[in-house]
């Protein structure tokens, strides 16, 4: 810049160009900072979690720590987000490629195959491998004969009581059908122990599919039919629903269960607020450490309780996948194969159950939740998924919305669940 | 001084030059980089995304990515328009837009009125009144969630040792009470906004239009409502324009306090909006609900615009 022109404050024009060329430089330099960048030898692999429920951040943290330690050439950058914003964050960040391994949800694979989002690793999983790992846990990730990633976190709702409540209100064992619930529930609310006796996650979210998937499994019932049409609206899908009708409009549930989510149970249960709940395997450990629970101790673990059709629990498994939009694939499936690996799995087994059948015999599996791994080995043998459908939100989202009204008794659960199944109908037939 | 600059103008003007003309005259390459950065962000953030999302409108996009999609015309704004859910929630839209910016004028003007008056440590009050509207959004409904928690909330805590009701309630469990619930967590944020614009506005008023009332044996709310509140319109206007048009477009509150729910009860135009192109990943429709959302914003500014243009005061 001239000396001159600086002394009168002033630019020629040449000089102003200049100055533009720069700016735009700055500009173009901001479009910089793409994920996977390989700079010095060194991957960079971004990787999407969720915050709650399963493993901690912390544990996510240290697995990812002694990954890049045992592979210096590999830097993850782990993100942690809520549960219900990780679907939506998944498909905004797709174009971009901003992240090269994603947490994906049981329900999510027809989806995201569909969508061409995450990327097929059917021939990445030797035949061998995936016999050794339980049939739930690889549902997580496969969609028509096919996978889409690698299972990570096998989970389903198991059955809480809280012992010492349970046993002021003279119920000796815990309930083994919905009907000894109901009784137990009964029992504790009679005897003034507490209000509401039962809590539940039926907030409008995906929280309240779970539970109610849990029910229609008990109950015998099934989302569709032979031939694919809606089935739900019958037999023990409408059963389900005014089961759960029935216990808020006797009083044994808490009503703050039409807000909440499975952490909004795991605190009122923790509070001793609660009786008996279904929940994720984490709740185990937190409703039972002392720091975080006024129960500490009195919260047992029980397989979800029978109905007529049973005693299936809703598959809840979660698995790793790669973004087909990742530069890096191979190092992302690196890094998927040692977190999800069965030393790892086994060692962090406190918050989240490994997804490898041998695991449940271990010693280390065991002594870190010796009273869930028993009912654990039990029920993840028999579970019930949600639908498998690409357009699963829409579904989802319907269903949840006619629950509520019925449970809000705005409409009868007959004309809830058939006002769902036709719309469900429409969704399936558009899609 | 004037006849001077129009004889300066005037030669630009008759050469037949307009705006494009002069681009390109002398001072032409240093006006197009002076502009450029502007004309960049401009395009870039402003006109691209509009014609890009009116473009989508037009088109079943059912994923994020790129590519070619089944051209339906209007068939999506049709879609939208037949569906029920699409009307419940422009009701509560326009049922949460009227509550919340008529209690946000209403306090705010009670509030303006206060801080305007000698009270003993004004300054005080004036920075603690702004306090909730420096909150984020997300900050505050995440507040008034636990505020409003069934179980262990401060507001049943509040209510229950008053012994105003029984018991511990629900607050965002029952579909219109949720509704109510969330516009209060809006009202308490965004009054203070109103209460600041009216403050400024009440400063401006002549002290001495107040006394000459007095003098002529107008009584205290008689000066109120025929000198203070005309004088204040053009200012409520302004604050009826902004709140109205930002209450439309409520999101952020409703995601964090109820996500919609219970069974929808909550949902809003923008809500929906989003639950159809990210969570259902029917860009298209999204796109359409975006614009609809646009036109109904854009009749509200054409009144208010009607409105602001009749309410010019002159002291």
């Amino acid at each position: 810049m001239g000396e001159k022109s600086m002394r009168r404050g002033t630019y020629t024009r040449g000089e102003f160009l200049g100055l533009g060329v720069a700016g735009a430089a700055i500009l173009a330099g901001c479009g910089g900072g793409q994920s996977g960048s390989k700079g010095g030898g060194t991957t960079t692999l971004n990787a999407l979690f969720m915050q709650q429920a399963a493993y901690s951040s912390d544990n996510v943290n240290s697995m990812t720590k002694a990954f890049e330690k045992q592979n210096p050439g590999i830097k993850v950058n782990p993100t942690f987000v809520a549960y219900e914003a990780l679907h939506d964050k998944i498909i905004t960040a797709a174009p971009a490629g901003s992240y090269d391994v994603v947490l994906m949800d049981v329900i999510w694979p027809a989806e995201f195959a569909t969508k061409k989002i995450v990327a097929k690793t059917t021939g990445r999983i030797p035949p061998g491998e995936r016999s050794k790992i339980l049939g739930g846990a690889l549902q997580a990730v496969g969609y028509k004969g096919d996978y889409y990633g690698f299972p990570w976190i096998l989970d389903t709702k198991y059955f809480y009581y809280n012992e010492d409540m349970l046993r002021r209100a003279g119920v000796k064992r815990a309930p083994a059908t919905w009907d000894e619930v109901v009784a137990a529930a009964k029992a504790v609310k009679s005897k003034g122990i507490i209000k509401y006796p039962l809590v539940w996650s039926w907030a409008q979210a995906e929280a309240l599919i779970c539970d109610y998937t849990q029910l229609l499994g008990a109950f015998g019932g099934r989302f569709f039919d032979g031939s694919g049409n809606p089935a739900f609206n019958t037999g023990g899908g409408l059963a389900a629903l005014k089961f759960m009708k029935m216990t808020l409009d006797e009083g044994l549930t808490n009503p703050s269960s039409i807000t909440s989510i499975e952490d909004d149970v795991r605190k009122v249960v923790s509070q001793g607020q609660a009786a008996m709940a279904l929940n994720w395997t984490y709740m185990f450990a937190l409703a039972n450490d002392p720091k975080q629970s006024r129960v500490a101790g009195k919260i047992k673990i029980a397989h979800t309780p029978r109905g007529p059709g049973g005693a299936p629990g809703v598959n809840g498994s979660m698995g790793l996948a790669i973004t087909r939009g990742s530069q890096n694939q191979d190092a992302a499936w690196r890094y998927i194969q040692f977190i999800a690996s069965q030393k790892i799995q086994d060692r962090y087994a406190k918050l989240s159950l490994p997804v490898w059948k041998s695991s449940y015999d271990k010693k280390q599996v065991i002594d870190a939740l010796p009273q869930v791994v028993p009912v654990a080995k039990k029920q993840l043998n028999n579970m019930i998924l949600r639908p498998q459908v690409a357009s699963y939100n829409d579904f989802s989202h319907e269903l949840q919305v006619q629950i509520q009204l019925a449970l809000k008794g705005k409409k009868s659960p007959e004309q809830a669940l058939d006002d769902a199944a036709r719309t469900t109908a429409s969704i399936l037939k558009s899609s | 001084m004037g006849a001077v600059q129009i004889k300066e103008v005037r030669p630009a003007v008759t050469r037949g030059g307009g705006p494009w003309r002069r681009l390109f005259s002398q001072e032409g390459p240093t006006a197009v980089v002076l502009l450029l950065p502007s004309l960049i962000v401009v395009f870039g953030i402003i006109i691209y995304p509009l014609l890009k999302t009116l473009y989508t409108s037009f088109f079943a996009v059912d994923s994020a990515f790129p590519g070619h999609y089944p051209f339906v015309g209007l068939g999506n704004y049709a879609h939208v328009l037949r569906t029920g859910e699409f009307w419940d929630a422009v009701g509560h839209t326009a049922y949460f837009t009227v509550l919340t910016t008529f209690l946000e004028v209403f306090f705010g003007l009670l509030i303006g009125l206060l801080l305007n008056t000698d009270l003993k440590g004004r300054w005080l009050f004036r920075s603690i009144v702004i306090l909730p509207w420096a909150l984020p959004t997300i900050v505050n409904g995440a507040m008034w969630r636990w505020i409003f928690n069934a179980d262990y909330g401060a507001l049943n805590a509040l209510l229950t040792q008053l012994h105003i009701i029984p018991h511990y309630r629900a607050w965002l469990g029952d579909p219109w009470t949720a509704l109510n619930m969330v516009a209060v967590a809006d009202i308490w944020k965004n009054t203070p906004l109103a209460a600041f614009f009216i403050l400024a506005a009440l400063q401006t008023i002549p002290g001495d239009l107040c006394e000459a009332a007095r003098v002529d044996g107008a009584g205290r709310l008689r000066s109120f409502f025929s000198i203070t509140l005309p004088l204040l319109m053009p200012t409520i206007v302004i604050i009826l324009v902004l709140r109205t048009m930002e209450a439309f477009k409520v999101f952020d509150i409703i995601y964090v306090m109820t996500g919609g729910g219970p069974a929808n009860g909550t949902e809003t135009v923008a809500y929906y909006t989003y639950v159809e192109a990210f969570s259902n990943q029917l860009f298209g429709e999204g796109a359409a609900l975006a614009y609809i959302i646009a036109i109904f914003i854009l009749f509200f500014a054409i009144i208010y615009m009607r409105m602001l243009q009749r309410g010019e005061v002159e002291y």
